[in-house]
């Protein structure tokens, strides 16, 4: 419809609130991790009990620090208690207020997006690959030329290749609502009004190390996306993208 | 013809607009937490009113059997006899010398018989056992088994009076959190004092902490050693967790 006329300026306002509520979150989610940089799966996991994986990016990663456990029973393997013995790095009270503020940030324009995208048909039209771009050889071309870096010259909006689509649908339809799902799945409350939501991911350990996964993949998109402005061409993708063609 | 079309579209949804708001004015909490203009404790009330207006109010957390109990660290305060370095330190040396028996919970405030319970006597009123997950804001859970009295019939033994909308404890350790009344006199509120099936060990809040399930860990306090209902919102000062840059709601 409007392909020629860049970008629609409710997609680039929704651009830019999207952009610094992931930045905000990206920060604040990874200095509340600090406080307990070790990843379960299932409902339960804590310093007692065996992590899936651990991260190193504060000192209490891999720490002793606990007096001799008690058993609460008196049987072999019967569960523990031990007190901790030593400060640890805690001080993310406000990196989780912050992060739930640009949670709400995210989450109230980004149902707007979506409810916008999907009836004014910028999803359909631009976003959502066709079943002919997702033939195999088209996909492969785009993805050969990519590699050899031969990227097509920036548009200033749609229309965009098959692998954009593919980007761009991962993260508006998969990444950032399981994002916006894992993050509610840990809420007490939240799981308390709708049971089946930490189920659904296996408990709240499973939903903290999906929430940890999906950080990992949008990163990895957001930095792909700015070599990829970077390369076809910045000046005209940040113009398009900021006061419009 | 596309102009009608706009006015009664945009008059539709002024009309919806105008309907969630007034259900959503009817639901919110006639008193919200102060946030001294911190942009930080706005977002926290804005998720405090969103979850009292959105969420039902007496949803029950999901409980666990026995066999699903875990290992539980002990953290914050683990022992108020050699942490807390005052009064209220010594005084607890000597109340867990003597097994609690002479440790008192004072009630008091705008209720309509002010008292305080021993042990014993917390015993007497009924109890409930419950088997939740604990979720440590740090990022950590684990299962334990609660036994205690819902702070509900504690407060229905002293009665509290028709304009209370809040109940602040008082801890050993210095600590001073409050509650609004829907968490208050939600059935898996409990003042426990039992824990994995004994009495309630000095490292998880001996001899009475409270469970506050519906909320992260920080805020089921150990070691509480009095109540208070108030008519009006308490940050707690220095004490409490607002002015020390932590949520007061962490239902989250």
């Amino acid at each position: 419809m409007d392909d020629a006329r860049g970008h629609a300026r409710w997609v680039r306002v929704s651009h830019w609130i999207g952009a610094a509520s992931l930045l905000v979150l990206a920060v604040t989610g990874f200095v509340i991790l600090m406080a307990h940089p070790r990843l379960y799966w299932g409902e339960v996991g804590n310093d007692l009990t065996p992590a899936l994986f651990e991260l190193p990016i504060s000192r209490n990663h891999q720490h002793g620090g606990w007096d001799t456990p008690r058993p609460f029973f008196a049987r072999a393997g019967a569960p523990v208690s031990a007190s901790r013995t030593y400060d640890i790095f805690n001080e993310n009270g406000w990196g989780r207020s912050l992060h739930f503020l640009a949670a709400w940030c995210l989450v109230v324009p980004g149902a707007l997006y979506l409810l916008g995208g999907l009836f004014g048909g910028h999803f359909r039209s631009h976003v959502w690959p066709g079943s002919r771009e997702l033939a195999p050889p088209v996909v492969w071309r785009h993805v050969v030329d990519h590699l050899r870096w031969r990227i097509p010259p920036a548009t200033g909006g749609p229309r965009y290749n098959v692998l954009q689509k593919v980007a761009y649908s991962s993260v508006i339809f998969v990444a950032a609502p399981l994002m916006v799902l894992t993050g509610l799945a840990m809420s007490p409350a939240v799981g308390a009004a709708f049971v089946w939501l930490p189920r659904l991911f296996g408990g709240y350990q499973s939903a903290r190390t999906i929430h940890f996964c999906a950080f990992v993949v949008l990163v990895l998109f957001v930095l792909v996306h700015v070599v990829m402005v970077a390369a076809s061409g910045f000046r005209r993708q940040m113009r398009a993208m900021t006061v419009g063609e | 013809m596309k102009t009608t079309g706009l006015i009664t579209r945009r008059r539709a949804i002024v009309a919806g607009l105008a309907s969630i708001g007034g259900l959503v004015a009817a639901r919110l909490p006639r008193e919200l937490p102060p946030t001294y203009g911190n942009l930080l404790r706005m977002g926290d009330t804005l998720t405090y009113a969103a979850h009292r207006t959105l969420l039902p109010a007496h949803s029950l957390v999901r409980e666990y059997g026995l066999g699903d109990l875990t290992s539980f660290p002990a953290t914050g305060t683990t022992n108020s006899a050699v942490s807390v370095k005052s009064a209220l330190g010594e005084e607890y040396r000597c109340l867990q010398a003597g097994a609690f028996a002479d440790w008192r919970l004072i009630v008091e405030g705008r209720v309509a018989r002010p008292r305080s319970f021993s042990l014993a006597e917390l015993k007497q009123l009924p109890s409930r056992t419950q088997i939740t997950r604990h979720t440590c804001e740090e990022g950590w859970t684990a299962i334990g088994q609660w036994t205690g009295v819902p702070l509900s019939a504690v407060l229905d033994a002293v009665g509290i009076l028709p304009t209370a909308r809040f109940v602040v404890l008082h801890s050993v350790d210095d600590w001073v959190d409050s509650l609004d009344l829907i968490d208050a006199l939600h059935p898996q509120t409990l003042l426990a004092y039992g824990m994995n099936g004994g009495d309630l060990p000095v490292p998880h809040g001996a001899p009475v902490r409270l469970r506050l399930e519906r909320q992260m860990g920080y805020k089921s306090m150990k070691f509480v050693r009095r109540l208070i209902v108030a008519d009006e919102f308490d940050d707690g000062g220095m004490s409490g967790s607002i002015q020390n840059g932590w949520a007061w709601y962490t239902g989250i």
